[in-house]
């Protein structure tokens, strides 16, 4: 670190600034330390993980440039639960299931698959980071938000925090995730459409060890995952997941936030539909402990990730950069954002002695390209196919013809079963389809119904209540100085939030959002009000609603513990 | 810079167990022993000073033996790297006098043995004895210059002056700043919040206490204890005997000039403590400036 004057006067400098520590941070920040590059970590949570939250499955793949444990060793012992070793995807129509193995398309370019606990994995990344960038002159600042850029003569030249004074930097690494405010303030991502973005909500739920053995037929290193799909959500485009966990499962969903808004659903019903379906049953039985609530939105790759996610000295990698691929029913973010950050790291090292400030950005963009990472966040295929899928009239007579007689047994004869099958684990087909609810709701309620084995036992769960949800949470509240502000607080440009917030809902008083019905001169009007208290930060109402938003000060806001 | 920080214990009154002999003494040795809560100010400043500046905290501490864990204390919080122990029968039931004559002792056996001493910090008042004075009289008796009420400081090692922002209690509080040479004395006031606003600053902050979780492990290691004999102190001029202090009320804190001459007084010689025991007095009973 250089100082270019005294307390009063100018900013430190650090060859490289990486802004946030989860898993594309992790791996930039010890890429560049690696590379003996003097780097600066800054993460707003006390520690990392404490603010983030994934399904969660990382993949290594064997197509990829890094994975996290070429850049971390003994990763997997030390921050990962179980590794994947059984996948399956289930087709819910009623209490009618048809469940498919999803193994082919798991393994298809996989070579290992393990669940995560956020909190768990990610402060486990901070300390091997903290220890190499130590090594270079630098380190990693927890409960540090960075606020902005910092530019000179229009420039980007480094990063503005709320802790801190100005920083600058060679190279920025904007690695802050979905809701990036360094994307934002570039103007590389904006966060304007509610169909760009998914909605995950997840459950963590406490078991014993032996008891997830016992009760998933697996031994101690053994993992299963179990996707759901089908009318269980109603109309609500997305899909449910279950992943065994050490002494935990997550158990989660993840829907288009458009599709949320339209049809108007409370995020933590549709979890309490999947935690308390018959198929769940044989796995929870009737103790159920849950550890945390938690949710988070996801950015869908395919509409999103950058093809130049760069600006000056600013690289964005991961969810920030929108790098985040949905490919069909599995989810792949954190690998992703890994290698992205390790290129970000290298694409500096190769262009550190070119003058030109965008040097580094544009190497990395290149790279991107070239190991093949940009075509998987964005099949050209899907580009495509897109417009078609994406056409109303296309998409309702597909459904028309699914739910007619014909159409049913159609998609329900014996051979179409083999197909269905096929076509689940056909890694170009999922790729290929379209946002609509076809793909989501109409097949697999049909594959339900048609091919499915009725369940007969109910289930006796009895999900917390969101006030209990809150009421668990831990949170450290900056009093009197809230990260969200309302802007327009009329029903048509707020209103969606009172749903889609997970901590939100009609009729609920303890949460984020609220409707009231005011009366003036006769006229009765709904506005929606806002208490940011038990926010858990999932990001939401930045897009849904008219807000001025901003994540909340260094370690203040709500802290995960699982994640 | 190299730095003292004085801390003294006392009782845990929170736990209820405080403990008074027939005299109507307090039993130490019987009461458990926290840190005096207004001195985590001055442990703080002493941290922060560390950090911008570099170089060496020492605690410094005059009690029973059992003060060696209020010393742990400060190693656990703001990172001393050793810590020194004032301790000895003779000297308990020392009054604020006998204490700053004591502690004023193992200051220069301290500058002695160990170092010269840049900046001596001292909390604001003891959460026991109330009387807040012990800083300002182990300052008079050092003849160093001493800055109270401290709210922020920034330090100029070149130039070797300390400027300060204090704040001046009044019908309505004032901050003043003013400037001091080096070494002198800094009594912290309970607003004093230590910043950090530079991200080396924190990687700083970092390193040294990871570094310090080690050393706390093993604190004895690192522990200094004085008797009255290591401190040249004659007991009949401290303890319970030298005590001349009868508390009635306690008023504003003697403010010691920042230029004085210093006079300096040999502890083992009778008359001249005496002397300076006499010279004292007014102060003492709260009859100050
Ligand atoms: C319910 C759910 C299920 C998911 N399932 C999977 C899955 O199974 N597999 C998978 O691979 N991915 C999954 N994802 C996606 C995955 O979590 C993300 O893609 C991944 O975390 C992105 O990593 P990242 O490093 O880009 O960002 P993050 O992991 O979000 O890390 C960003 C970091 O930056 C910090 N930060 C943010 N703003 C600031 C600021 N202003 N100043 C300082 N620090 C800041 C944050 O605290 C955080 O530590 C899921 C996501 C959700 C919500
Ligand atoms: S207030 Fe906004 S960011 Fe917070 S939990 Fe609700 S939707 Fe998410």
């Amino acid at each position: 670190m250089s100082t270019e004057s005294d307390d009063t006067g100018e900013y430190e400098h650090y060859e490289a600034v990486v802004v946030g520590c989860g898993p594309g941070g992790a791996a930039a920040a010890a890429r560049l330390a690696d590379h003996g590059v003097e780097t600066l970590v800054l993460e707003r949570g006390t520690e990392a993980g404490s603010k983030n939250v994934s399904g969660g499955l990382i993949y290594a793949e064997e197509s990829a440039a890094y994975t996290i444990d070429d850049l971390f060793d003994g990763f997997r012992e030390a921050a990962a639960e179980r590794p994947v070793t059984d996948y399956h995807i289930h087709n819910i129509a009623g209490n009618k299931v048809k469940s498919y193995e999803l193994t082919d398309l798991h393994e298809h370019d996989t070579d290992w698959c393990d669940a995560v606990l956020r909190r768990q994995m990610d402060s486990w990344l901070e300390r091997r980071v903290h220890e190499k960038t130590s090594e270079t002159g630098g380190g990693v600042l927890t409960d540090v938000r960075v606020n902005g850029l910092l530019r000179e003569n229009g420039e980007i030249v480094g990063v503005t925090c709320d802790e801190l004074d100005p920083i600058k930097a060679d190279l920025i690494v904007g690695a802050d995730g979905v809701n990036s405010e360094l994307a934002r303030d570039a103007g590389l991502m904006d966060w304007e459409e509610p169909d760009e973005w998914f909605q995950g909500v997840k459950a963590v739920v406490d078991m014993e060890p032996d008891v997830v053995n016992d009760r998933f037929g697996i031994d101690d290193d053994e993992g299963v995952a179990h996707l759901f799909s089908g009318d269980l959500f109603e109309d609500v485009r997305g899909g449910g997941f279950l992943y065994t966990n050490e002494d935990s499962l997550s158990i989660g969903t993840v829907f288009h936030l458009d599709s949320l808004v339209e049809e108007n659903a409370e995020p933590h019903e549709l979890l309490d539909a999947l935690l308390t379906h018959p198929l769940l049953a044989q796995w929870l039985r009737d103790d159920y402990d849950e550890r945390e609530y938690s949710a988070k939105l996801v950015p869908d790759s395919k509409k999103v990730a950058h093809p130049e996610p760069y600006q000056d000295r600013l690289v964005l990698v991961g969810d920030a950069a929108g790098q985040m691929q949905a490919q069909g029913p599995i989810i792949k973010g954190m690998n992703h954002a890994v290698t992205a950050g390790a290129l970000a790291a290298d694409a500096f090292v190769v262009t550190r002695d070119d003058a030109e400030s965008e040097a580094a950005g544009r190497r990395y963009a290149q790279m991107l390209e070239k190991s093949g990472t940009m075509d998987k966040l964005r099949p050209r295929r899907y580009e495509l196919s897109r417009g078609v899928g994406e056409h109303d009239l296309v998409e309702s007579a597909v459904d028309r013809v699914l739910e007619s007689r014909v159409g049913s047994l159609a998609v329900g004869n014996p051979i179409a079963n083999g197909l269905l099958k096929r076509a689940y684990n056909s890694p170009f087909l999922v790729s290929m389809l379209p946002d609509t609810s076809t793909g989501y709701v109409t097949l697999p309620t049909v594959i339900g119904e048609q091919h499915g084995r009725t369940i007969h036992w109910g289930s006796e769960i009895e999900p917390p209540t969101l006030e209990e949800r809150i009421g668990d949470l831990t949170y450290d509240t900056d009093v009197g100085n809230p990260h969200i502000e309302l802007r327009d607080e009329s029903a048509e440009a707020s209103g969606a939030a009172v749903h889609a917030c997970p901590v939100s809902a009609e009729d609920f008083g303890g949460g984020c959002y609220r409707s009231e019905t005011v009366k003036t001169n006769g006229t009765e009007e709904t506005l929606v009000s806002l208490d940011t208290q038990p926010c858990i930060e999932c990001g939401t109402c930045a897009i849904v609603a008219d807000t001025e938003w901003e994540h909340p000060r260094g370690g203040k806001g709500v802290e995960y513990r699982e994640g | 810079m190299r730095s003292i920080v004085l801390t003294k214990g006392v009782p845990d009154f929170s736990e209820g167990a405080v403990s008074f002999d027939e005299d109507g003494h307090l039993e130490r040795g019987k009461t458990p022993t926290v840190m005096n809560p207004n001195d985590k100010f001055a442990v703080q400043a002493a941290l922060q000073t560390r950090v911008r500046h570099g170089g060496h905290v020492s605690g410094m501490s005059m009690g029973p033996p059992g003060y060696a864990d209020v010393l742990k204390e400060a190693m656990e919080t703001v990172y001393t790297d050793d810590n020194y122990l004032l301790s000895d029968r003779e000297l308990a039931a020392s009054d604020t006098w006998a204490t700053a004559i004591t502690l004023c002792a193992g200051l220069e056996t301290y500058q002695e043995e160990v170092g010269d001493i840049d900046i001596v910090f001292a909390g604001f008042k003891s959460a026991d004895g109330e009387t807040g004075q012990t800083g300002p009289q182990t300052a008079w008796a050092m003849d160093w210059p001493i800055v109270t009420h401290v709210l922020a400081l920034d330090i100029d090692p070149d130039e070797r002056v300390l400027r300060a922002k204090r704040l001046v209690e009044g019908d309505i509080d004032e901050i003043e700043t003013v400037e001091v040479p080096l070494p002198c004395f800094v009594v912290t006031d309970p607003e004093f919040e230590p910043t950090y606003r530079k991200a080396s600053h924190r990687l700083t902050h970092k390193q040294l206490r990871a570094e310090t979780e080690e050393r706390a492990a093993d604190h004895e290691e690192h522990l200094t204890t004085w008797n009255h004999e290591d401190l040249n102190l004659d007991p009949d001029y401290i303890g319970l005997d030298g005590s001349p202090t009868i508390v009635s009320s306690v008023d504003p804190i003697p403010k010691a000039p920042s230029e004085r001459e210093a006079t300096m007084i040999d502890p083992g010689d009778e008359d001249e403590m005496s002397e300076m025991l006499e010279e004292m007095q007014p102060y003492a009973t709260g009859a100050g400036d």
